[in-house]
């Protein structure tokens, strides 16, 4: 093979293609490389069922960099985002709790548990504001290395310890807290009705192994938290045809730029000379040559599998070794001939958002405790999203399209993850008998299903031990030690090779931060 | 005190909100839910159905209509087709932009206007020597745009109308829901839709007809909050906010000619005289003082400043119709943005607004005025190509 670029990207996720838009902009040869037959990796919409366009994996745009969608013109090359407006969680004897983008409506809402919560509620939103800012410049910019001495690395520390400082309410303080607490702890402090905080604790159990009372949780809930506040951006929402929307927007932003992305192009593993990456071999044995390799794959399938033990150090491959994945959770996508009615709810207004199954505190706790032992939960968390209620493109006229995040289906069974085949279905049944504890006749209105388990997230999509995150979003994986304490910055021990997937700073979710970062980075290193 | 539109029964029992505004003498939805935001995507994501029914109408009937309204707009009407819609303006003598709107060729010698103002006085003026009957149908002709992707989806499930041959800018008459009415494929939010005019005696059988069918489609009733940010997304100028009718201008600086409001290319001089045809040559070749522009207010510079303050961006919920000033590169003030709004789909904020020639050119780096804790302050933005928002389906 003659052909040479500047750079070679294995693997067309998001964050991949982003990444390749923004070195084909500043004028690089760019050639992107999927082993699947679309674009996407686990922000991709398939026509599973006809008529019926599911976001397979990855669901909600949570993050996504609104400097991203400016810089690159996604627009134009037709990403269109819907916000999410509500929140609900059913309860199986009530009519539940609906958070709505009316404050004054979610005030009576919450009061009918607590009025005390139903006032607090505002408060906290606002110091959630507040310590938002600061996780805010932590995702914008490269994960600070602490370690260094170098006036450069120090002004960021500065800068970082200021926007520390910056926040009123005493919230360096909470921000000390969150960094340590669990989730359930953190919201103790405000709230004391469950209906209310069972389902905000969640986002700090989102793809982690851990339950909502583990600690660690609290800084997880505000990474996710950022989210809704950045809704005044409106990032936090569906993309326009499944989430697969965002990908090929990117994918079109980075061809409109010169880059070259082939479908159905399976990276075997990464050539390596002198220590130096100097290209890639093809499972069909074609050699493509590049100046620079970077890999948008997890680190685990990155270096254990294209690269090889054989070229790294024995320390750091321990280190990529001990690096978690532990996927915990499935998804079931469903498709329906009616909207989902939960009790004591009529119209739809209360489905234009995320609906929470997740009752109280001790039901979470309670689908932790048989994850902890290798089952999946009798009776799961799952977030449950009707995109084709806002986005009437992904289903029939009149039908629908249910999209259930699951929360907990261990990788790990007791019987070995390579049981999760023959699990599927009794999973699959799990997540439809709890619904229909809320939903009266909601088993009869489905009309398709389909069943991801970590097992087949592993193997259809690549994500190792079917982490939604590229390896789990917990404290002891984030900034500077994504993926491993010294490589947080998208370099690699072999040169010339970059990381730029969801396994970097600062990872998970269709955040785009870790494809544009690496980008800037592999730009400013000159090397490229 | 305002008055109901045909729809009323219906927009009142489904705004909850009680958001109301008064236009043109009616009683008008600003916003059905207590955000417009849902109203907002369902215009771009699904379909919003909006009652423009206050819109003036006018109906042109006799055997030189064409040449009258060829006379009195900046338009060879004469030359529109039978079954098409074309967008045009009007001017006073003195080239100075009158007022805005459509005009449709619904038959030989009947052609519809719409108008953002009374107009009728005026082209009564202008009639004398024309064989033609001018009647004011604003009260007897229901309005409703139907605008968003799916909204063809919608309309295709009540109509015998062959929808595929109501190309962009066509209009055909047809039964809607066993009610005679006339579709067009028109709209004021840059995205596909139709407006749809009805009889009023038939306006409520439309409208649950729509709602009821739109309902697999994402149907949403949407009001003039939504409608706002679209068309500021499409870059509409709209009359009393981006520019003054020559008519209510006390001073002349207020005025504005189609050159100065990108209205120039609906201008069409070679032909006999029109209202307001000398003057237009003449500007055409001595050159416009202003024009109008659409700005791209640097996001990042918004978000520093607010920053300075310990602030998130603080961003206006809707879009914004107070004026407020552009100056030059130095801080001299050179003009002002009428209109504008944080793009939802773009994510950017824009303003339009009218600034000297020699600043118009795309690329032109001006300031524009950002109020950040009180203090006014001055922001980088751009002169941007407009239309902001263009899908292809606009025109599809």
């Amino acid at each position: 093979m003659g052909s040479s670029y500047d750079a070679v990207i294995v693997g067309a996720g998001h964050n991949g293609l982003i990444c390749a838009a923004y070195l084909a902009k500043a004028g690089r040869k760019v050639l992107v490389l999927e082993r699947r037959h679309v674009v996407g990796g686990a922000a991709v919409s398939e026509e599973v069922f006809p008529g019926f366009t599911f976001s397979v994996l990855s669901y909600v745009v949570s993050l996504f960099r609104p400097s991203i969608i400016r810089e690159l013109d996604l627009p134009r090359h037709g990403l269109e985002i819907i916000p999410l407006e509500t929140a609900f969680t059913p309860q199986r004897d009530g009519p539940g709790l609906c958070r709505w983008p009316d404050a004054s409506e979610s005030r009576r809402e919450i009061s009918r548990f607590s009025q005390k919560d139903a006032e607090i509620y505002p408060e906290f939103s606002a110091t959630m504001t507040q310590v938002s800012r600061f996780a805010k410049n932590i995702i914008d910019s490269q994960a600070p290395d602490p370690s260094s001495l170098r006036p450069q690395e120090l002004m960021a520390l500065l800068r970082l310890g200021r926007s520390f400082r910056a926040g009123e309410h005493g919230s360096l303080d909470l921000q000390a807290k969150l960094f340590t607490m669990s989730a359930v702890d953190f919201l103790d402090r405000w709230f004391e009705s469950d209906v209310l905080k069972a389902p905000m604790s969640v986002s700090g159990i989102i793809g982690t192994y851990l339950g909502v009372r583990s600690p660690g949780t609290a800084y997880v809930l505000l990474h996710h938290y950022m989210g809704e506040i950045d809704g005044a951006f409106r990032s936090w929402g569906l993309s326009k045809g499944g989430t697969g929307g965002i990908s090929l927007a990117c994918a079109r932003a980075a061809e409109a730029h010169g880059a070259t992305i082939r479908t159905e192009a399976s990276v075997e593993s990464i050539l390596i000379k002198g220590g130096k990456a100097h290209g890639v071999v093809l499972e069909n044995g074609d050699e493509i040559q590049a100046r620079t390799v970077i890999s948008c794959c997890d680190p685990r399938r990155t270096f254990l599998g294209l690269v090889g033990e054989e070229s790294l150090e024995g320390d750091f491959v321990q280190r990529i070794n001990r690096y978690k994945f532990r996927g915990s959770s499935g998804k079931v996508n469903l498709a329906v001939d009616r909207l989902p009615q939960f009790r004591e709810r009529s119209g739809s207004a209360h489905l234009r958002g995320d609906v929470a199954i997740a009752p109280s505190i001790d039901y979470l706790e309670r689908a932790y405790d048989e994850a902890k032992y290798g089952e999946f939960s009798r009776r799961p968390y799952i977030n449950v999203v009707v995109p084709s209620l806002m986005d009437p493109s992904v289903a029939p006229p009149g039908k629908h399209v249910i999209s259930c995040f699951v929360q907990y289906a261990p990788y790990h069974l007791k019987e070995g993850p390579e049981k999760w085949p023959e699990k599927r279905e009794a999973f699959g049944d799990t997540v439809v008998d709890t619904l229909a504890e809320y939903c009266p006749g909601f088993k009869e209105s489905i009309l398709h299903r389909q069943v991801i388990t970590p097992w087949d997230m592993e193997h259809e999509f690549g994500l190792s031990e079917g982490n939604i995150f590229q390896g789990e979003l917990s404290l002891e994986q984030l900034l500077f030690q994504r993926p491993a304490a010294g490589w947080s910055r998208y370099r690699t021990p072999i040169q010339h090779l970059w990381m730029c997937g969801s396994g970097t700073h600062p990872g998970g979710g269709i955040m785009g931060a870790s494809g544009q970062l690496a980008a800037r980075s592999i730009l400013e290193s000159r090397q490229l | 005190m305002p008055i109901p539109t045909p729809f009323h029964s219906r927009t009142s029992r489904l705004c909850t909100s009680m958001q109301w505004k008064e236009w043109a003498g009616y009683y008008s939805v600003c916003s059905y839910g207590t955000s417009h935001d849902p109203e907002y995507f369902a215009i771009r994501h699904a379909a919003g159905l909006i009652d423009v029914s206050p819109l003036f109408k006018y109906e042109v009937r006799g055997p030189d209509a064409a040449s009258f309204l060829s006379r009195v707009t900046v338009k060879d009407v004469r030359k529109l087709k039978m079954g098409r819609v074309t967008y045009l303006c009007w001017c006073d003598d003195h080239g100075k932009v009158v007022d805005d709107g459509t005009v449709s060729r619904l038959g030989d010698e009947h052609f519809r206007v719409t108008a953002a103002e009374p107009s009728l006085s005026w082209f009564d003026r202008l009639r004398r020597g024309y064989d033609v009957e001018i009647e004011d149908s604003s009260a007897r002709i229901g309005v409703l745009a139907l605008q968003g992707p799916t909204s063809r989806d919608i309309l295709a499930q009540l109509t015998d109308a062959e929808l595929g041959e109501i190309k962009f800018f066509a209009t055909r008459r047809c039964r809607l829901a066993g009610v005679d009415a006339w579709i067009s494929r028109t709209g004021y939010t840059g995205d596909l839709g139709y407006e749809i005019w009805v009889d009023a005696a038939g306006a409520e059988t439309v409208y649950d007809a729509l709602i009821e069918e739109g309902r697999a489609y994402g149907i949403m009733p949407a009001g003039l909050d939504a409608l706002d940010t679209s068309r500021i997304e499409a870059s509409f100028i709209m009359n009393g906010v981006d520019y003054y009718s020559a008519h209510h201008c006390l001073i002349e600086d207020r005025k504005s000619s189609p050159y100065e409001l990108g209205l120039g290319w609906t201008v069409q001089l070679d032909r006999e005289p029109f209202v307001g045809h000398a003057a237009l040559k003449r500007e055409l070749e001595t050159g416009s003082r202003r024009r109008f522009v659409g700005l791209d207010i640097d996001w990042e510079e918004v978000e520093s400043l607010f920053d300075r303050y310990g602030l998130p961006p603080e961003l206006p919920t809707s879009a914004w119709r107070d004026s407020r000033p552009i100056y030059d590169s130095s801080g001299d003030w050179i003009g002002q943005a009428s209109s504008g709004v944080w793009s939802p789909t773009l994510k950017k904020n824009f303003a339009l607004g009218q600034v000297p020639r020699e600043h118009s050119q795309p690329g032109e780096k001006l300031l524009f005025e950002v109020t950040a804790e009180y203090r006014r302050h001055k922001v980088s933005a751009t002169v941007v190509e407009t239309p902001f928002f263009n899908p292809e389906r606009k025109r599809s």
